[in-house]
């Protein structure tokens, strides 16, 4: 069964229709990139699956949770679905590890010590357990977007969807970030990600997603799609992007 | 008839500043109190909530605390209670300065960045989890110098419970200068008590405004 | 709740407080021009003018802006007088609004005379415009436009504050209120309506000054 499905979703802002229909399935352990050009409609259909964004037709189950729908439990959705942001959206107010334990100690009632001995562990899976006390503006971009992969898997989720999370960052610190979501995937963690790194969809996604237009316009195995991709817009994309 | 001496004078005014001062205390706290309800409701995001604190405001910036004080005064006493002057004086002043802190906050809480909404909801907390957890702390260090700016606005506003016969220090002034007809004396020691009042306040504001800028 | 609202008992005084209705929007408009004048003053002497002068307004804008407007108002009409200064209470009335508003918007004005930048004074200098010139038409001219929306809030505050001098027996809407209410008893009806009646100028002033400061300072 999948872990998350997607069936003729639309979505319209205003007059605008930025999901013309979107179907697409994701089992347990995938690593889907979605690619496509800016305005394809790629981070509005990941904002959709933990309910960021409404829309108005079709559904998304995930983890056989509707997220659609007037009585919809987003709340329980959302303890199993994680989500990373482009701009990291940490909390200033609070250190990394509070930062990390915010939502264990509020939404799950995980006592203080407890959720700071997980803190601990998931800090040091994205190598910065030495930062635990220390503030969000005294780290770098990448490292303060590993901090906010950690607070996400603090929760322990099921699925985690990163928003063109490295899009926001210097280059040189693009792969310290891009190490950790592939270390995620090695472990098996279900991911999906909204990219513009050609070269890492290809080499860790397991599927790839090529979005045009509000649909989904071209998928497949990466390695295959792009070595020969079928449809002359894709063709068009790959080779814009240089790759 | 009584003699009054400059003491007198002075220190019959100072008693009555005390309630000007509890009258000040108590309109800010409980306009705090219903202030931070009434945010809530003015940034939850439910259509009738946010249509009611709008309206709400509107009415208690768009008409002067005079009136307030006399509709509540009046208005009151239509449901066959028992009216007294301290009773219709806090619950206007109340309202009145939720009124207004409601719109300062509300502009504090609208300078959060979207993306620590985004970022506290998909973390699975609940609307009043994310207020206290996340928008509260970050919107209240750059709430307190206009909060604290605008209480000098309610010491001011406690004046005018003199007219619906609150003894404070201004209707301590106008009974003082009845019986000592030296009107130039008393309304200057008046006016020089709340200016002892509000300057500090005042003073304070602008100190933590300047910080704050400076921090940024 | 027992008690009927009788709106009906104030038609026969709706001349009365139309009346007053008048008497306040003049008050308003009379010490806003006056004020604001006061202010421009104010805020141009405090930036450019001597230090002893500068020091006079302060002390008169932090005055006036820490102690209430009624206290300023019972100084006036009831203080002065026994410093030799007589006064009708229309005069004082417009004096009190005058000197107030004159303070607000001495700061208001000055905020809006230090956001422009000195480039631009320069700039006028090298034109060989004078002092007076540049102030008028390069200083006070960006400045105003921008603290206009702060300028009008203020001008409605003190609007909703001109009902105190009803307390001097001034003759604006709430001393026409209180005057109904003591003929008809309908202290309730009276205050609700008057009420309204400011909420209705309240937010007419606000679209009025919106739709002025769209024609003054045309889109530039």
């Amino acid at each position: 069964m999948s872990l998350v499905s997607i069936r003729d979703v639309r979505k319209s802002f205003g007059e605008l229709e930025v999901l013309k229909g979107v179907s697409l399935e994701v089992a347990k352990g995938d690593v889907v990139a979605i690619i496509g050009r800016s305005g394809s409609g790629k981070s509005t259909l990941l904002r959709c699956i933990n309910g960021l964004e409404t829309y108005q037709a079709g559904s998304i189950l995930a983890d056989g949770i509707e997220v659609g729908g007037l009585h919809a439990n987003l709340r329980e959705l959302r303890r199993h679905v994680g989500m990373v942001f482009q701009q990291f959206n940490l909390f200033p107010h609070l250190t990394v590890a509070e930062n990390v334990m915010l939502a264990q100690t509020v939404v799950n009632k995980t006592p203080k010590k407890e959720a700071r001995d997980t803190a601990a562990e998931v800090l040091a899976k994205v190598g910065l357990s030495e930062k635990m006390d220390a503030w969000p503006s005294q780290l770098s971009g990448g490292q303060q977007q590993r901090v906010a992969i950690a607070r996400s898997l603090a929760m322990r989720p099921k699925v985690l969807l990163c928003d063109e999370i490295t899009s926001a960052l210097d280059p040189e610190l693009v792969n310290e970030v891009l190490r950790v979501v592939e270390q995620l995937a090695k472990e098996g963690m279900t991911l999906i990600l909204v990219t513009h790194e050609m070269r890492f969809a290809r080499d860790v996604g397991t599927n790839l997603v090529f979005m045009h237009h509000g649909k989904v316009h071209e998928t497949g195995a990466p390695k295959e799609v792009f070595a020969a991709p079928k449809t002359p817009e894709l063709q068009q994309f790959v080779a814009g992007t240089g790759h | 008839m009584l003699q009054f001496s400059f003491w007198d004078i002075l220190s019959n005014l100072l008693i009555a500043t005390q309630w000007t001062i509890v009258l000040s205390l108590i309109a800010f706290v409980c306009g705090g109190v219903v202030g931070l309800i009434l945010l809530f409701m003015r940034v939850s995001g439910v259509t009738p909530l946010e249509w009611f604190t709008k309206g709400y405001i509107e009415f208690f910036q768009g008409t002067p605390l005079l009136m307030q004080l006399f509709l509540f005064f009046f208005g009151i006493a239509l449901f066959g209670v028992e009216v007294s002057p301290w009773m219709a004086a806090t619950l206007a002043l109340t309202f009145w300065t939720s009124a207004f802190l409601t719109e300062i906050w509300r502009g504090c809480v609208d300078s959060i960045p979207k993306g620590q909404w985004e970022a506290s909801s998909s973390l699975a907390l609940t609307y009043i989890e994310q207020m206290r957890y996340v928008i509260l702390p970050q919107a209240s260090r750059i709430a307190v110098a206009p909060t604290v700016g605008f209480s000098v606005q309610v010491v001011k506003g406690t004046a005018l419970a003199s007219i619906i016969g609150f003894v404070e220090l201004t209707k301590a002034g106008t009974m003082l200068n009845n019986a000592t007809f030296r009107p130039f004396l008393v309304y200057s020691l008046v006016a020089l008590i709340y200016f002892c009042l509000c300057y500090p306040l005042s003073w304070g504001a602008k100190k933590l405004e300047g910080r704050l800028n400076v921090a940024r | 709740m027992t008690y009927k609202l009788q709106f009906a008992e104030l038609l026969p005084y709706w001349d009365v407080l139309l009346q007053g209705l008048i008497f306040t929007i003049i008050l308003t408009l009379v010490s806003t021009a006056a004020g604001i004048a006061v202010g421009t003053a104010g805020a141009s002497l405090r930036t450019f003018g001597p230090k002893w002068a500068g020091a006079i307004v302060t002390t008169y804008v932090e005055l006036i802006r820490n102690t209430p407007f009624i206290v300023q108002l019972f100084f006036i009409f009831f203080g002065l007088p026994a410093a030799g200064v007589m006064l009708s209470e229309t005069t004082a009335a417009f004096l009190a609004m005058t000197i107030n508003l004159g303070a607000y918007s001495t700061e208001i004005i000055r905020a809006g005379i230090q956001a422009v930048p000195k480039g631009h004074v320069d700039a006028g200098v090298s034109l060989a415009m004078t002092k007076w010139e540049v102030l008028r038409h390069i200083i006070l001219n960006q400045a105003f436009r921008k603290i206009y929306p702060a300028l009008s809030s203020q001008i409605i505050i003190v609007m909703l504050g001109s009902a105190v001098v009803s307390q001097i027996s001034a003759q604006d809407l709430t001393y026409a209120a209180n005057f109904v209410a003591s003929r008809n008893f309908r202290n309730f009806e009276v205050y609700l309506l008057a009420a309204l009646a400011y909420l209705l100028l309240a937010m007419l002033t606000r679209s009025l000054l919106r739709g002025l400061g769209r024609v003054i300072f045309k889109a530039k």
